[in-house]
């Protein structure tokens, strides 16, 4: 048909739609064509009018002198409303003001508000977006940290000083036998070296073992608060499954706002061309150099892109012997990757099976001097080990699976997410077959090796304690004693070769993985030691100047763009699967296994979820019979169900929307066609 | 100090006239005052509300001076009637209220719209698209793509975005098409 440029284009200067955009402040008209310039002229304000009502004027996209005419307009349109419209919209206005005041000062205490806003000067929104995270994280373990601290320890601080008449209702243990309830953690024994006090705190024995950092010391029935009977047991599962409820909506929440995914259509919104040209340049850049940078990686971008999209074209064409050659070449990596993985977790079981045997033996024999920090870190190095090299195995397989590079990178995040999340888990399993190694009888009495682990929570709380020690010394120690001195290296150095491995990038996948990594030991292990959210706040709190000196003085431009939107996403989801793999150790420990005899809130239960139950037989008969109700079958099945026929009705929607969509596209491209043909054939019957 | 000497030159009832007329809360209006009147000579500063800034001065403000689009960034906002894209200090409020944080999308992609259209015509065509891919990849003969790959880019943005198929974007696209990009929000940001 006829090519879409082909009618005159003034024709296209006069039509409505391009009226609204060109509107000039002050009314300059003098672009129009004399031809149909009168008429229009006269009706171009006339919509304005009916549309200048209902947004307030600081919403219209004008100049501040068209806005103060529209709001005039909209004041003087207000004398002749009703009066309690008038009295509604004069409120209205009031609260917004307030609110506007509200926020304007709220944004003073927002945490390190002008450090990353010269982070997102210099080095664009991308980098800004991995220590906003960093923040996110500082505040959600703050908050959690005041939870469990003013749920669980402050009850029984306030009891200890007496306060409000408070005292302390010790548990006593109740059809337990003895020898479960043998528990002597060598705590303060007097004089010691200097150095056994430098192992309690880095290994959490000793002195640390028998204060609140740790499950041991919460063996505490109810505090009394003059009349009032605080029940610590309830309080401490229920702020354990709070917490775990706060950090999921509060992460949902997060990826949730700010990222507004059409599903209608169905192109990749990350992906797509207009976003990285329309929404390409980050207009906070504030520094040349970095704006050079900036250029440097969007040309990259789009060069890579545009001969990926060659290159899957490609793909496309390829022959059916082509694709079994690819394919048996996949499933052959993929065995590797397996095998490798297996490999890691086997070692990791035999390193925590043979530091627990060690470490147990040597308390055992009261030889504590003995007990080699080395053998107790030993798990917390395999598993940083593991972290370490993991990702450089990865980049160096997935080169031979001949995937489009997008994707290849997407795969080996994957894995190196899934790794890194694994090792934990692996970690408590491992912990936990030590914990019930029920062979030869060694747990008959108390359901778990109570010989060996008389209070394990504590041991596991210690795990979790030294894991997390561990983590904060890598990230203090690889920028100083590899980061800086690779710096100087390269500065000093002028070799070739140098200079071509010598600098470093600021990897933000990598980072971001290393603090995920950190909170979901956290997450895990709050449950067995209360005041880790204390320390992870702190540690994050260093770990923000530590990267960003590392940042200013020792990173190389990336060459891949990083991109603000794509990653704000990425790191939340990845942090919500680190959640969610935290609830199935956390569910078996409190569900499963039995809670130690010997010490600890949950003496006198089997487990530690038993606590509920015990709590829901005191309530009223008829509350008793809605729970049990809620828990049973005859209500679980119905529920499943409609929910099944809900997601049914909601999925057939979508589709009928997306219909109405794609028919409305068509049409809109049908009535541009006519609109050219008629202009075609009025611009004909006028030269005529 | 500085902020409370600056407060007592903008008359009240003007700050909450602007405090009603954009989204900038009082310390960002008083901060842009501030850093507008720094741009004058000092016999001007005492009018800064009525003044006008030469564009050559606005470009060495460190938000502008870096970026690609500065000339249409100043030509967009630029209320002057002699076309030198001189700015007001009201002017300056406007391009601080259009990339601020709290304007709404319909604001930010109307004013993107102006700005990428380099040729003022009220569309967003070929010409239009391939200044704006020059100038996201910088000046300079090596670092512009080659015209095969400028083609193929730009039929690629005209297939996602142009809805009517008449080969040119006009707003209602743009703006259809920005409100589903991810990145747009928060790239199209300056705060000073």
């Amino acid at each position: 048909e006829e090519p879409p440029g082909a009618a005159p284009v003034d024709f296209l200067r006069e039509l409505p739609s391009c009226q609204s955009v060109r509107r000039r402040r002050g009314g300059t008209q003098e672009r129009r064509p004399a031809l149909l310039g009168t008429a229009t002229a006269a009706r171009a304000p006339q919509p304005e009018r009916g549309e200048m009502a209902d947004r307030p004027a600081r919403e219209h996209p004008e100049c501040m002198a068209e806005k103060r005419r529209i709001r005039d307009f909209q004041q003087a349109d207000m004398e002749y409303l009703p009066k309690w419209k008038k009295w509604r919209t004069t409120s209205n206005k009031s609260l917004k003001k307030a609110l506007d005041e509200v926020k304007g000062l709220s944004s003073y205490l927002v945490l390190w508000r002008r450090d990353i806003h010269s982070i997102e000067g210099k080095f664009g929104a991308g980098i800004q977006s991995y220590f906003s995270f960093l923040r996110f994280l500082v505040l959600l373990n703050f908050i959690l940290f005041i939870l469990m601290f003013s749920f669980v320890t402050l009850p029984i601080i306030v009891s200890e000083y007496g306060i409000f008449n408070s005292t302390v209702a010790y548990i006593s243990p109740k059809n337990i036998e003895d020898i479960c309830t043998v528990y002597e953690p060598s705590g303060n024994k007097g004089l010691v070296y200097f150095y056994t006090y430098l192992n309690d705190l880095l290994s959490g024995t000793g002195f640390l073992e028998v204060t609140s950092l740790f499950y041991g010391y919460y063996t505490v029935d109810a505090v009394w608060i003059s009349i009032m009977r605080y029940n610590l047991p309830l309080a401490y599962l229920l702020t354990t499954f709070a917490y775990l409820a706060l950090s999921f909506l509060w992460i949902t929440k997060r990826s949730a706002e700010g990222f507004k995914h059409n599903l209608v259509h169905d192109a990749d919104p990350f992906q797509s061309y207009c976003n990285k040209v329309f929404a390409g340049w980050d207009f906070c850049i504030t520094d040349p150099n970095a704006a050079r940078l900036k250029h440097r990686s969007l040309l990259y971008e789009l060069q890579t892109d545009l001969q990926e999209e060659k290159l899957k074209q490609k793909i496309a064409e390829r022959t059916t012997k082509e694709k079994l050659r690819i394919c048996s070449l996949r499933i052959f990596i993929n065995i590797i990757v397996i095998a490798i993985l297996s490999g890691c977790f086997y070692s990791i079981y035999r390193i925590t099976v043979f530091s627990q045997e060690n470490s147990n033996v040597s308390i055992r024999n009261d030889t504590r001097t003995d007990v080699n920090l080395l053998v107790q870190y030993l798990p917390s190095m395999v598993i940083t080990l593991a972290n370490f090299l993991a990702p450089l195995i990865f980049s160096f397989l997935i080169k031979f699976e001949d995937y489009t590079p997008a994707f290849e990178i997407k795969l080996t995040l994957m894995r190196c997410v899934f790794v890194r999340l694994a090792n934990i888990v692996v970690l408590l399993f491992s912990l936990w077959s030590q914990i019930s190694d029920c062979g030869a009888d060694k747990c008959k009495p108390c359901g778990y090796n109570y010989k060996l682990y008389p209070c394990w929570e504590s041991d596991v709380g210690q795990e979790m304690y030294k894991l997390m020690i561990f983590d904060f010394i890598v990230i203090l120690a690889v920028p100083l004693f590899v980061d800086f001195p690779r710096k100087l290296l390269v500065t000093l150095c002028s070799w070739k070769l140098i200079q071509q491995f010598g600098h470093q990038e600021f990897e933000i996948s990598d980072n971001v993985l290393q603090i995920i990594y950190g909170q979901t030991i956290c997450w895990i292990g709050t449950f067995f030691s209360p005041l880790l959210p204390a320390i992870a706040t702190i540690k994050y709190f260093i770990i923000f100047y530590i990267k960003k000196m590392v940042l200013i003085y020792t990173r190389k431009p990336a060459a891949r763009p990083i991109r603000a939107s794509s990653s704000n996403f990425f790191f939340l989801v990845v942090l919500l699967i680190g959640l969610l793999l935290a609830f199935i150790p956390l569910g078996v420990s409190i569900a499963r296994i039995p809670s130690s005899k010997a010490c600890g809130p949950f003496m006198n239960f089997n487990t530690s979820w038993e606590v509920i139950p015990d709590k829901i037989l005191q309530f009223p008969t008829g509350l008793q019979q809605v729970l049990f109700g809620m828990a049973s079958e005859a209500f679980a099945v119905p529920f499943f169900v409609i929910l099944c026929i809900i997601m049914v009705y909601v999925v057939a929607l979508a589709r009928a929307h997306k219909r109405v969509v794609e028919q409305l596209r068509e049409q809109l491209v049908m009535e541009s066609r006519d609109k050219m043909f008629l202009i075609r054939k009025i611009a004909e019957a006028q030269r005529h | 100090g500085a902020m409370g000497g600056s407060a007592s030159l903008i008359p009240r009832d003007l700050l909450g006239e602007y405090q009603e007329l954009t989204f900038l809360s009082k310390q960002e209006i008083l901060l842009a005052y501030k850093r507008f009147s720094e741009l004058l000579p000092k016999e001007e500063r005492e009018n800064a509300c009525s003044a006008r800034v030469p564009k050559s001065q606005i470009l060495t403000l460190p938000e502008l001076r870096a970026n690609p689009f500065q000339h249409r960034i100043c030509h967009v906002f630029s209320t002057s009637e002699t076309r030198d894209d001189s700015m007001s200090f009201e002017d300056f409020l406007d391009m601080l209220n259009a990339f601020s944080d709290s304007a709404t999308s319909d604001i930010k992609s109307y004013y993107a719209f102006r700005i990428f259209d380099f040729d003022d015509d009220g569309i967003l065509d070929r010409k239009d698209l391939e200044k704006l891919v020059n100038c996201l990849t910088g000046q300079g003969e090596e670092s512009r793509l080659s015209s095969a790959e400028m083609d193929q880019l730009i039929q690629n943005i005209l297939e996602e975005s142009d809805i009517d198929k008449d080969g040119t974007i006009n707003l209602s696209e743009f703006q259809h098409v920005v409100s589903r990009s991810p990145d747009f929000a928060s790239s199209f940001k300056i705060v000073l």
